[in-house]
């Protein structure tokens, strides 16, 4: 029975993943992303001005501002293309769980931005031939990154399971990731904190807490806790769960 | 090898489906037929495993379709109304697919992708994208899928919908033929196609079954009338009715 478990996955993932190579769509994120990382990285976080071998502050601290739209951009057709296209009822009606499908749908966008994320290489060569990066922060500015872009892919895989719209989805995924950013930046935060009363500062720290930049910017310095990591995935696991939660509402 | 017994549906406070009850045994071919919106659908999405009925049960090949639906799902074959395709695939890719959703691999693959190219005339166009299909390819490349693991099981909303009469007329025979291998429920508007293919037929009005029998049966049902487009009419109601 598990290996048939994963064939179903593989199979998924297999569709999926090759799918997006077949749409235009995906080309030009990628693209996008490229010409906004790099250009932020060199405009707006002074690459080579600052004179730092490292690619914390000027590389790394604009990824989850590109991610809020890029994500789900990238996401938004994963389940709403199925309702659209009907293809749901066909594929709930193959001998499979839903949770094979989800997983499987899930790494194969996952694996496309590993692609994407992976094409930035050669700002790592550009600060290893300028200078001599710690490789520390480097590691785990990219490991910060990814898991930013995978919760995400995850928010946005729950947003598309309850819509057959694209465009719907989109602006919803947008709008939460957007909000699960903005909770934790410390501007925001700093300002609400002065505002609101003091006893209320431990449930605006506690909410900012659950945020992605909280957790994103211990990282993306070079600090890797575990807590983080787990943070990223629990996001994740709960944004599939709501997925399942949507598919199922559909077949009600 | 399909039983379903008191199936109900009920969305909000719409009741789609009440208490239809049937079985259809290997060699049968069991046609739905009823006006647009009297639950056919509904129906053959909930034997399928899509729905979830309110109450009920089915079972297909002996195996309980709630209880263990991936299990009962295997020795089915569907082909919902419309034919769904992915429009990114190719027609050969798009049965690859689904052979491997069915746990078809490797040669075994292969040979069950060129048989049903072969039963459903789709060599013509089997490295064209489904994007760019005609109406009747569509078709019955949906089709193609449904029989790839040539399953016990057929269920087809709608087979001929949209099909020019000389592929309505292959896909009838295609029924026929496979009808006395498998056990096949198909819905559809075309009170002929019910006489041409079906061992027996069912008539759904709002939800409920009003007829049931073979089509002679069901051609002297009404005293009055002799045909079954004239029995269908004098027992089913129209939503042009107020």
């Amino acid at each position: 029975m598990k290996n048939r478990d994963l064939a179903n996955t593989t199979a998924i993932f297999k569709r999926e993943f090759l799918s997006y190579f077949n749409s235009p769509v995906l080309y030009v994120i990628v693209v996008i992303f490229l010409l906004a990382a790099m250009g932020f990285a060199f405009f707006f976080g002074r690459f080579l001005d600052s004179d730092n071998a490292s690619l914390t502050q000027a590389f790394f601290f604009w990824h989850p501002w590109i991610y809020i739209v890029l994500a789900p951009a990238v996401g938004m057709r994963m389940w709403s293309e199925e309702h659209r296209l009907g293809t749901f009822e066909l594929l709930m009606t193959m001998p499979l769980s839903p949770w094979q499908a989800i997983i499987g749908k899930f790494i194969a966008s996952a694996l496309v931005w590993a692609i994407g994320l992976a094409l930035t290489f050669s700002i790592v060569l550009t600060v290893c031939w300028l200078g001599d990066p710690d490789p520390g922060p480097i590691m785990t500015g990219y490991a910060a990154s990814y898991l930013y872009a995978l919760g995400c892919l995850a928010v946005t895989s729950a947003a598309s399971a309850y819509t057959r719209s694209q465009v719907v989805c989109f602006i919803v995924s947008v709008a939460l990731c957007i909000l699960l950013t903005l909770i934790g930046y410390p501007g925001i935060v700093d300002t609400v904190v002065r505002t609101l009363p003091g006893s209320l500062e431990s449930v605006v720290r506690f909410v900012s807490y659950l945020s992605f930049m909280d957790h994103f910017y211990e990282m993306s310095k070079g600090i890797l806790v575990i807590r983080d990591v787990l943070y990223f995935v629990s996001v994740i696991v709960i944004a599939l769960v709501v997925t399942n939660m949507g598919l199922r509402s559909k077949r009600a | 090898m399909i039983q379903v017994q008191n199936l109900r549906k009920v969305f909000g406070s719409k009741v789609a489906v009440d208490d239809v009850s049937f079985t259809v045994e290997k060699g049968q071919v069991l046609g739905f037929l009823g006006p647009n919106g009297a639950g056919k659908s509904t129906s053959m999405r909930m034997v399928t495993g899509y729905f979830r009925p309110t109450a009920g049960s089915i079972k297909i090949g002996g195996v309980d379709m709630l209880e263990e639906p991936e299990l009962a799902k295997r020795s089915l074959g569907y082909l919902p109304e419309n034919a769904p395709l992915y429009s990114d695939m190719t027609v050969a890719s798009f049965l690859g697919f689904c052979a491997e959703m069915r746990g078809l691999t490797g040669a075994a693959k292969a040979k069950a992708i060129d048989r049903v190219l072969d039963l459903c005339f789709l060599h013509k166009v089997r490295n064209q994208s489904v994007d760019t299909l005609s109406k009747g390819y569509r078709h019955r490349t949906c089709f193609a899928q449904s029989i790839i693991h040539d399953p016990e099981v057929l269920i087809l909303d709608e087979p001929t919908d949209g099909l020019d009469p000389n592929q309505k007329h292959e896909i009838r025979n295609l029924i026929k033929h496979m009808g006395e291998t498998k056990a096949i429920i198909f819905s559809t508007h075309i009170l002929e196609e019910v006489e041409a293919a079906c061992t027996r037929a069912m008539i759904i009005d709002r939800g409920k079954v009003v007829a049931d029998g073979t089509p002679a049966q069901l051609k002297k049902l009404v005293p009055s009338c002799n045909t079954l487009d004239e029995v269908f009419r004098s027992i089913t109601r129209s939503d042009l009715e107020k």
